[in-house]
């Protein structure tokens, strides 16, 4: 890996330095940034990366990046120790096997593929069409916008293909003028149906990669993307958008379909197919595809006077019928970006599969959330007599302050003797895990309990279920109670009403 | 307790005839010595069940048997709790319903599973929760959502309270007429909630330093039945804040800005809102001549008035003052440094109608000003001449001051027996007498004292060196005497210490240091016949093991003092401290530290005993009268005491 690192470094620098065209200033991180996300690219996407890389290596073969990969790949290959001499040697060499026709196969191979991928497309549209009539032509707008991305981009790569037929001085032109608008393309639509396969069966994998692109990449590019916002933040974004108050028609609305909200990526790479989140991560990681992408041209944000040309502001709309994001809903409120959509999609109408390995009660469906909750899971849990537990206390208070009777209860404290905090204790316990243990447990056995709050909450939660515990509850004498309405507080009022005296009985320290 | 014995044994049943109510009236009577109604109850059965009916209010020293003593007396309303060492929150679980009154002031280790269990006297109505730290937001949430009915709240030193448990009382607890909040980290969040409580009449801030003037000035309204409010230490209150307060709580009687911001024109402006206000202190503030004057013109009620320890107290400013305020009851000028006898002579002039007088350590005021006082000020109740240049003939002036209960002499070195023997005869009221380090004293002034004024509880003869034992054996007729000090009285030797233990049965509070003459002889008697005794300072006397470990009888004992006692072997003083099993807190030299049993100590401390190591090195007389000369510079009596 290492070797291969500095490989790729040095391939860097002396490509570039060959190249006397306009460099991007501060050459030197640029080119130590790009080595690290090589090795991002070659540590976790590896499997699968190299699948990607045979069949694009030969998609935009002719242009220049295309080239320098291969010179890359032959570079990995051919070293043994004396690379200082042989790029010089190897340049010449590019020329002959600029024009591959295997590659070429493999290029219409997959253009084929494509195709076949946007008919399946339009035949989806075309059957949707007929099932919703009253759809409004924002939408058609929308799918024709798509669609005609589609075969834009499959013109495009037609033609670089057969552009590697021209003569090679051509090629950097031809390239880049070739690459930027699938690049743009990415942009604003999501290629689903252009690249199906990527990272899908890999999620997770594909995700860690990206996430730590991205956290290099919002470092480096600061205050260019404001765009890059952290996912968890964005729930607050998502909720301050209900104050929101623009009258409708002042914005154009769009609407993704569910597909496109759960793909992973909306950014690929064209050479290598590499998926991103972000289109500043695709232009980062495209620089180590060759120096053409490595132009402060290449790097600047794209589209950016086309963007500011479209008056109308952009909202969303979410595809489930009948959510209050959706446009048909009556008291229709928009989603302000894509990323919202995402968010409010998956919490809103996708199933909770990240479950809190901690509490295992809490579910999630953005791993986000689950993060953030995993950050207090367990952890100042302000606790009311009915049962409802709070994350902060004055939330606790304001809710005290609002009913009547409501009492603050005692959090355990780790610290206190459990003889002397009996009933407050067993309170805070009970809430604690009360979804997946048993009552008689924690309430009666003073022992026990020390043992559970020793251990795993989670891996003692399945122990307590056994039977033999549960009957065991019933030999203890329970105090009458008034609300048995739920079964928790039935728990909590039968807890109480016992353990005082157990704690003060069994404790002869302090009858001393 | 015998004349009840006498009168039971011939006739067994007379009793019976008395409905328990009449017997309860004649209860209501027994209330001088806590250990007649000890005595009554163990009469017979019958008085033992009465007994156990009467009692409302009960204070013990140690909390073992709360559940056993709250059984027995079920109609327990008042629970004072705050002599108790060491109160866990176990010892709690047993609060019933019945409680209206709680202190459970000092119990430092109370949690806020002890508060939950306060929450369950649901008619409580006060509560004093001074210093209990480790109760925070949660146990004071309960106790708001338990005790609706409470009238009086004391969350004094409470510093795990803060802005949320203080709302939710405000919240809560409506009927809140009383709230103290001293020291608490609040901040302005909470304190609007409490000002808009209806009942609110009387709010202690003390050293809130979390409340400045924006809340005060966002005040629009309410609090229109505050009627006392002290703020002292509010640094961050100034006159802005103080006036928006003023005019919103126009019905202030009682004010007190002790240690706070500068007294000037602008903040004495801002009372002038306050038509009803009585008593203002200004205790250690730095005040001006003007904000005097104009405290004089606007506060038209006042009859109270604290300028102890202010700087810029000028005779301009207080005889301006108090030329306008004729009506001043009590006045306090202690440390005033400044002034002469021409404000003594303005206030006697004016405020003929003075019930109490302070001016400690007013070294400026020459010895006539205090014939002025005597031939004027005849209602005066309270009289604090520490450190005065007064002689013979300001006390015998002073001496027509009849109603006079409280008089403090200390370090005045130029009285002597002529002058106070006219207190003696004159003063029958006096209960209170300071003559500490007036070393012109002798034994016949006491012997005046001790026969004119018998209801005298507290007298201190600290170091006046003529006292002997005859002056013990005459205050041992005032029967009613509970606080003796007489440090540095070499003459005195056991004799008078038991002549005092065995008349003075109220007896609660005794320092005999430095008085080496009194020995193990006059310990025994005293552990014998005090059975009040709570307090003792033995340090620097002849008692030995012996005399001590006969301490351990008292049992009501809980704060002790031994310092450098010769006789004393580290074996005897832990014999001793296991014995005394009350005791609190406890003052031993450094060196006992490394050979008392370290178990022992833990085992005292564990009983709730703290101890309070001492590493002092023998001093002579001549060396503490050296510390004194230098000390006395800076005034304040007790801040020597407090050095000594």
């Amino acid at each position: 890996m290492d070797s291969k690192d500095k490989i790729c470094e040095d391939t860097w620098i002396k490509s570039s330095s060959s190249h006397e065209s306009c460099e991007p200033p501060g050459n030197q991180p640029l080119t130590s940034f790009d080595s690290l996300q090589q090795k991002w690219e070659g540590s976790s996407s590896l499997d699968y990366g190299t699948t990607f890389d045979e069949q694009f290596s030969y998609f935009n073969q002719p242009s220049e990046t295309q080239s320098s990969l291969a010179r890359k790949v032959i570079d990995q290959n051919q070293i043994s120790g004396q690379h200082d001499n042989q790029m010089s040697e190897a340049r010449p060499l590019y020329k002959i096997e600029d024009w591959d026709p295997r590659a070429m196969l493999n290029n219409l191979s997959l253009l084929e593929k494509k195709i076949h991928q946007l008919r399946d497309m339009v035949h989806l549209i075309v059957g949707q069409r007929e099932q919703v009539m009253d759809r409004p032509d924002q939408l058609l707008v929308h799918q024709q916008q798509l669609i005609t991305a589609d075969l834009t981009s499959i013109i495009v790569q037609l033609i670089s293909t057969a552009g590697s037929l021209l003569p090679s001085d051509n090629h950097t032109v031809s390239s880049s003028s070739a690459i930027s608008p699938h690049v743009q393309f990415g942009g604003v639509t999501n290629p689903t149906g252009v690249f199906p396969n990527f990272g899908i069966p890999n999620i997770n994998n594909v995700n860690k990669v990206n996430l730590s692109n991205q956290t290099d990449l919002t470092s480096y590019h600061g205050a260019e993307q404001n765009c890059s916002v952290e996912d968890h933040e964005l729930k607050s974004e998502d909720d301050v958008d209900e104050s929101e108050n623009l009258p409708p028609g002042s914005y154009e609305i769009l609407q993704l379909e569910k597909e496109e909200i759960l793909a992973p990526h909306t950014h690929f790479c064209t050479i290598c197919g590499k998926g991103f989140k972000r289109d500043a991560n695709l232009r980062m990681h495209m620089r180590g595809h060759g120096d053409e992408y490595k132009t402060p041209a290449a790097l600047a944000k794209p589209n950016k006077e086309s963007s500011s040309e479209s008056i109308l502001i952009k909202r969303y709309s979410c595809p489930y019928v009948g959510c209050k994001r959706n446009k048909d809903h009556k008291k229709f409120q928009p989603l302000k970006t894509i990323l919202c959509v995402k968010n409010h999609y998956k919490r809103t109408h996708c199933d909770k599969t990240y479950t809190c390995s901690r509490c295992n009660a809490k579910k999630f469906s953005v791993l986000a959330d689950l993060k953030t909750h995993e950050k207090h899971c367990g952890r100042d849990k302000w606790l009311c007599s009915c049962g409802t537990t709070f994350s902060r206390k004055d939330k606790l208070f304001g809710h005290i302050a609002l009913f009547q009777g409501h009492t603050p209860a005692i959090p355990s404290d780790g610290s206190s003797d459990r003889g002397q905090s009996s009933e407050a204790t067993k309170v805070g316990q009970m809430d604690f895990d009360f979804e997946s243990r048993a009552p008689s447990e924690s309430a009666f056995q003073n022992a026990m309990d020390i043992k559970v709050s020793g251990d795993d909450p989670t891996s003692f939660s399945q122990l307590n279920f056994d039977t033999s515990s549960v009957s065991r509850f019933h030999e203890f004498p329970r105090p009458p109670f008034e609300d048995a309405g739920g079964s928790f507080s039935f728990l909590l009022s039968g807890a109480c009403g016992y353990l005082p005296k157990n704690g003060r009985y069994s404790n002869p320290n302090d009858m001393e | 307790m015998k004349k009840q014995k006498s009168m039971t044994e011939p006739i067994f049943n007379r009793f019976d005839l008395l409905s328990d109510e009449i017997v309860f009236l004649i209860l209501d009577f027994l209330n001088d010595d806590p250990l007649d109604k000890k005595s009554f109850s163990l009469v017979c059965k019958s008085f033992h069940a009465i007994e156990s009916r009467h009692r409302k209010i009960l204070k013990p020293l140690r909390s073992e048997h709360l559940a056993k003593v709250l059984i027995r007396f079920p109609f327990i309303s008042y629970l004072d709790l705050s002599l108790c060492p060491r109160i866990t929150d176990s010892s709690l679980g047993v609060i019933s319903g019945n409680l209206v009154e709680i202190d459970l002031s000092n119990a430092t280790d109370l949690k806020d599973l002890a508060a939950a269990s306060i929450a369950e006297a649901k008619n409580l109505e006060k509560l004093w929760l001074v210093r209990c730290k480790s109760i925070t937001d949660i146990g004071i949430g309960c106790i708001a959502v338990g005790c609706r009915k409470l009238k009086l709240l004391s969350l004094k030193w409470c510093f795990g309270v803060g802005d949320l448990g203080v709302g939710l009382i405000a919240v809560k607890c409506k009927e809140i007429r009383s709230l103290d909040l001293s020291y608490l980290p609040i901040t302005n969040k909470c304190l609007l909630q409490v000002l808009e409580l209806q009942h609110l009449e009387d709010l202690v801030l003390e050293g809130c330093f979390g409340i400045d003037d924006d809340s005060l000035t966002a005040l629009k309204q309410g609090c229109t039945s505050l009627e006392t409010l002290d703020m002292s230490s509010c640094q961050n209150v100034s006159h802005v804040g103080l006036s928006s307060l003023t005019s919103a709580a126009g019905c202030l009687r009682h004010l007190s800005l002790s240690y706070g911001s500068r007294v000037d024109l602008a903040l004495a402006d801002s009372l002038q809102k306050l038509s009803l206000l009585q008593s203002i202190k200004l205790d250690g503030s730095q005040v001006t001549c003007s904000g005097l004057k104009a405290i004089g013109n606007w506060c038209a009620s006042l009859t109270e008035l604290s300028l102890s320890k202010c700087s810029g107290v000028t005779d301009e400013g207080l005889s301006s003052l108090v030329t306008k305020r004729v009506d001043l009851r009590k006045l306090d000028v202690t440390c005033c440094r400044t002034i002469t006898c021409a404000s003594v002579a303005h206030i006697t002039n004016s405020c003929t109608s003075l019930t109490s007088l302070r001016m400690e350590s007013c070294t400026t005021v020459s010895a006539e000003a205090f014939v002025l006082i005597g031939q004027r000020c005849q209602f005066l109740e309270e009289l604090d001449l520490t450190e005065n240049n007064i002689d013979d003939e300001g006390l015998k002036s002073i001496s027509r001051c009849s109603q006079l209960a409280s008089l403090k002499l200390g370090i005045c070195p130029n009285i002597t027996d002529k002058g106070l023997i006219h207190i003696g005869i004159c003063c029958s009221k006096l209960k209170e007498l300071d003559l500490y380090r007036s070393a012109g004293i002798t034994d016949l002034s006491i012997l005046a004292i001790a026969r004119g004024c018998t209801v005298i509880e507290t007298i201190n003869i600290a170091y006046c060196k003529n006292i002997t034992d005859r002056s013990l054996v005459s205050l041992s007729k005032c029967s009613k005497l509970n606080t003796l000090e007489s440090r540095g009285c070499p003459l005195i030797t056991s004799f008078g210490l038991s002549a005092v233990a065995m008349g003075c049965k109220q007896l609660t509070k005794l320092d005999i240091k430095n008085c080496q003459n009194i020995d193990d002889t006059g310990m025994i008697p005293l552990a014998h016949f005090s059975q009040n005794l709570r307090q003792i300072n033995l340090s620097y006397t002849s008692v030995t093991d012996v005399g001590l470990l006969s301490l351990a009888s008292v049992s009501c004992l809980q704060i002790m003092t031994v310092l450098h006692l010769e006789g004393l072997t580290p074996s005897g003083l832990a014999a001793a401290l296991l014995a005394c099993g009350g005791l609190t807190k406890v003052k031993l030299q450094a060196s006992f530290k490394a050979l008392l049993p370290p178990t022992i100590i833990e085992h005292l401390e564990s009983r709730g005993c703290v101890f309070q190591w001492r590493d002092k090195v023998f001093q002579t007389d001549r060396l503490r009268s050296k510390i004194l000369e230098t000390t006395v510079g800076r005034g304040g009596m007790k801040q020597f005491h407090d050095m000594v």
